[in-house]
């Protein structure tokens, strides 16, 4: 049965401000803090708990009825004082919420009236606003749009340094941390934001922390305007959309844009670039990396051939998803995102030019009940996408591949690794072992070598 | 360590029983301060809540798609039967939605989900957005209750409109305009609705078995494992028993002033206040002396097999220390008094939505230096657990992340939990799951243990 199309079924997408907090999470000393109804605070802390196991303290500006007919101009002041004399934060992160931004209030004006009044002659905290409303686009949408405010409130002009900007998207905290031993290695300085590879996967407390410690110093992403270079992860990022958009704009820094590095090409298009940026070869481990991953793919192509998969999750993430999957000769059958960029398809076409002949579908925009209805024609021996297909997976009995964000019916999901050699790896080591588990329980023999 | 203050504006909401402290009343039932930290959703949290588990409807959230996207299948709440409740549906608004209305939208999303899952009935909740743009949900459910012949109800709940509380009162409306539509036909005198309890991880069914063993027919468990024709005749029942009363007291205030029907308050949680509530409703039909030999005897049977097996638990967390904080006081009077069961003291007490009186109780109950408080923040209970030098942390998942990252237990008494907490059964998985976790040896590495270097 196809299902009625008014009505989104089992979303396949965030809204745009639970994007803007994780971000925001990314910078040092920094608390998230929504303009709008405390349920959305709430919500999106319970949410991204679920995901990395960490205490995430999102305030809100908890709008009344008042708030709503009257403007939030009172609520939001109110709060950030209690904000700041309760976390002591050296940045807040601001973003707005569908509330918020329908009755309209003017977020820089009541941050410049806020200003005026509490400043005393003491130091703020840095003020960052990004415009998130939840009825436009997702929240991979709130993630770029809060990288881009915090690079536009932040960076500065001067001197050329020896410094690359890392604008990584929507990755894991393992990833994260791996991006910072690849430019270590490469003996290269980095502006990485955002990086919570430590606030969303850290350490004990031995005492309260306000803020978790790590991420990025606003002292350091003040110098983004100063750099030789950005790199940004994105297929389907516009440049106006972009923090690195913006650097190049405003300051004349090159933008690099790369697909996310998943898959031997893609991480070499990456690995090459930081080659061309140092003007030296890549570091002998990341060789070792690779010939391991090649020498993989060798033992396990057979397992992997033609398999047929659907493939969803934000859009940038199915784009090089897709990649890595051709190169291992499997098939996505369908990529599908909730996101809805318009780009989706182009880029697909980009990296396959014949996509259509070979029967790859390419849909966005879409809820898990199209994706189930199409999973019924296509028939996949998998599902590779986040935990929320597994509703999907279990109903239809279609074997379900977890991979980027949330992954709440698993553990680990903050440690997977996903981009690079390594990612790819890990990621390729998945997909065999699914592949074998699923030939070993479909087996009445039981064998025990596969 | 760093001093670590209560926020200006709160220390009227936390209070630390001291001998010679002033009994002043705890300030609650405010809305939260801005900029704190509130573990407290919004008003549409409190209505989904509640609504949830009632299967064989649909539920709609008329708004942006996060509201829906985080309630899909949040909840521990299982169905005997139909699972409409596990789906999600929004009509997702747009931009253009916004600008020019959504009432279209949500008209055609109606239509076409009730003609694709044929649902007794369809519930339709309008988040922030909803009350700004001015959308008649009144109308549209009239009109589409018209044309498909199945109840239609709006359930108001935008978000900034009051708080999780006032989210209650709203389901709690949409429950009446059903309750009394249904026959009562053949309901017997000896007969019950449970209110507020929502059947997490199957905890209805066990309850509702005491019940059917002291001879008292369950009419209607509102909401777990709800049924909407369950529902239409609740009013049937002679009395009805609310377990979670944040949220329901206000239906069982309505129903008594419309139907007659008398109502008890009840907690399902420890052995004292499980039994208890079996001996309240025996207590309501006096002219039964069955029905109190049989709460005896239940309570005899399940207490029989219970206390032996509890005792392991007991020596071991004996002097051990919790920390509770929920949603409901109720719940935390239970908690206190389960946990002293086996063992353990109470260092800190507090909830997300407690009244006057519940904080009068709760300073009754409480041991000397007990800190109580209403509508906490991570900072507070972190503050507290540290000082207090808690082993237990009972809450939701948002508190969970407090509890391992300071290195003490953890109990999830929070709606998303996937055990049964309650009756004599509960109390001994509780026991368990507390002993479990505060006796691990992997706090051993945690900082404030010394981490084991």
């Amino acid at each position: 049965m196809k299902h009625a199309k008014t009505a989104t079924q089992n979303a396949c997408k965030l809204c745009n401000p639970l994007g803007a907090c994780l971000a925001f999470r990314g910078i040092e000393n920094c608390v998230p803090f929504l303009h709008g109804s405390q349920g959305c605070a709430t919500y999106i802390r319970r949410y991204l708990i679920s995901h990395y196991k960490e205490p995430i303290d999102i305030a809100s500006s908890n709008f009344h009825e008042e708030s709503a007919v009257f403007g939030g101009s009172h609520n939001l002041q109110v709060g950030l004082k209690n904000v700041t004399a309760q976390y002591k934060p050296e940045v807040i992160g601001i973003a707005t919420t569908c509330l918020s931004e329908t009755i309209g209030d003017d977020v820089p004006m009541i941050l410049r009236e806020y200003t005026k009044t509490y400043r005393n002659g003491t130091p703020m905290p840095i003020m960052i606003h990004a415009s998130t409303p939840s009825y436009q686009g997702s929240h991979i949408d709130g993630f770029h749009a809060a990288v881009r405010a915090t690079v536009v409130t932040l960076a500065e002009k001067g001197e050329r340094q020896n410094l690359v900007n890392m604008f990584p998207n929507m990755v894991s905290p393992a990833d994260l941390r791996y991006l910072k031993e690849i430019f270590t290695d490469f003996r290269l300085p980095c502006m990485l934001l955002p990086d919570y590879s430590q606030t969303m996967d850290g350490g004990p407390w031995g005492e309260y922390h306000r803020i978790p410690p790590g991420g990025t110093p606003a002292s350091a992403i003040a110098n983004a305007g100063k750099a030789t270079a950005s790199i940004e992860f994105t297929s389907t990022l516009a440049a106006s959309k972009s923090a690195a958009g913006y650097l190049e704009e405003a300051f004349g820094v090159p933008r690099h844009q790369l697909s996310l590095p998943i898959g031997i090409k893609e991480s070499d298009k990456f690995f090459d670039l930081l080659e061309t940026l140092t003007e030296q070869p890549r570091p002998e481990k990341y060789e070792d990396e690779r010939r391991r991953l090649v020498d993989a793919y060798a033992d396990g192509h057979k397992y992997v051939f033609e398999k047929k998969v659907i493939l969803y999750g934000e859009e940038d993430l199915v784009v090089a998803m897709t990649a890595f999957l051709r190169e291992i000769g499997m098939m996505p059958v369908l990529c599908a995102s909730g996101g809805k960029s318009g780009q989706l398809k182009q880029r697909l076409i980009e990296l396959i030019p014949d996509l259509e002949e070979q029967g790859i579908k390419v849909r966005e925009g879409v809820d898990f009940m199209d994706i189930e209805d199409e999973a019924k024609i296509l028939k996949p021996d998998f599902l590779i996408g986040n935990s929320k297909g597994y509703t999907m997976s279990r109903k239809n009995n279609i074997p379900l591949l977890r991979i980027g964000f949330p992954i709440h019916d698993r553990f680990g999901g903050q440690r997977a690794h996903h981009i690079g050699y390594r990612g790819t790896q890990e990621l390729f080591d998945r997909i065999v072992n699914t592949v074998i588990e699923q030939r070993q329980n479909a087996s009445s023999i039981g064998y025990t070598y596969m | 360590m760093e001093h670590i203050g209560i926020l200006e504006g709160r220390e009227k909401q936390v209070f630390e029983k001291k001998i010679g402290a002033e009994l002043s009343d705890i300030a609650c039932e405010t809305s939260s301060l801005s900029g704190s930290v509130s573990q407290r959703a919004c008003v549409f949290c409190g209505s989904r809540v509640v609504l949830y588990p009632v299967a064989d409807a649909i539920h709609i959230v008329h708004g942006p798609i996060g509201c829906a996207a985080y309630t899909w299948d949040i909840r521990g709440a299982v169905s005997s039967g139909p699972e409409l409740h596990r789906l999600s549906f929004s009509t997702d608004l747009q931009e253009m939605d916004v600008i020019y209305g959504g009432e279209k939208k949500l008209y055609l999303s109606l239509i076409e989900l009730i003609e694709q899952y044929k649902p007794k009935a369809a519930f339709i909740y309008s988040t922030c957005i909803v009350g700004l743009i001015g959308d008649d949900i009144d109308a549209v459910c009239k009109k589409v209750a018209a044309e498909t012949g199945i109840p239609v109800l709006p359930v108001h709940s935008e978000g900034f409109k009051g708080t999780k509380k006032d989210g209650y009162k709203a389901a709690c409306f949409a429950l009446m305009k059903l309750i009394g539509t249904g026959s009562t036909e053949g309901i017997s005198k000896l007969s019950i609705n449970i209110l507020g309890e929502f059947n997490l991880a199957g905890e209805a069914w066990i309850i509702r078995k005491y019940y059917e063993r002291m001879g008292i027919e369950v009419v209607s468990t509102l909401t777990g494992d709800g049924r909407i024709d369950a529902v239409k005749r609740a009013h049937g029942a002679s009395l009805n028993v609310v377990q979670c009363s944040g949220s329901m007291t206000s239906l069982a205030k309505d129903m008594e002033e419309k139907y007659g029907i008398p109502y008890i308050r009840v907690s399902y949680f420890g052995i004292e206040d499980m039994s208890k509530s079996l001996y309240d409703v025996a207590l309501h039909f006096p002219d039964h002396p069955e029905i109190m030999e049989a709460a005896k005897q239940v309570v005899s049977e399940e207490v029989k097999k219970l206390y032996p097996e509890l005792q392991k638990f007991k020596k071991a967390l004996t002097g051990k220390k919790a920390a509770i904080y929920v949603g409901g006081a109720f719940k935390t009077f239970s908690l206190i008094k389960a946990l002293r069961s086996i063992g353990m003291s109470v260092v800190l007490a507090g909830s997300q939505t407690g009244n006057k009186d519940d904080y009068k109780r709760l300073k009754e109950m409480c041991d000397e230096g007990t800190v109580i408080v209403d509508d906490s923040n991570p900072v507070e209970l972190s503050k507290f657990i540290l000082e207090k030098e808690a082993d237990l942390l009972i809450g939701g998942v948002k508190e969970r992340p407090i509890a391992f990252k300071l290195g003490i237990g953890f109990c999830d008494h929070n709606h998303e939990r996937k055990i049964p907490l309650a009756g004599f059964v509960g109390m001994y998985n509780f026991a368990l799951e507390v002993y479990q976790s505060v006796m691990s040896p992997v706090w051993q590495f945690a900082p404030r243990k010394g981490g084991n270097r």
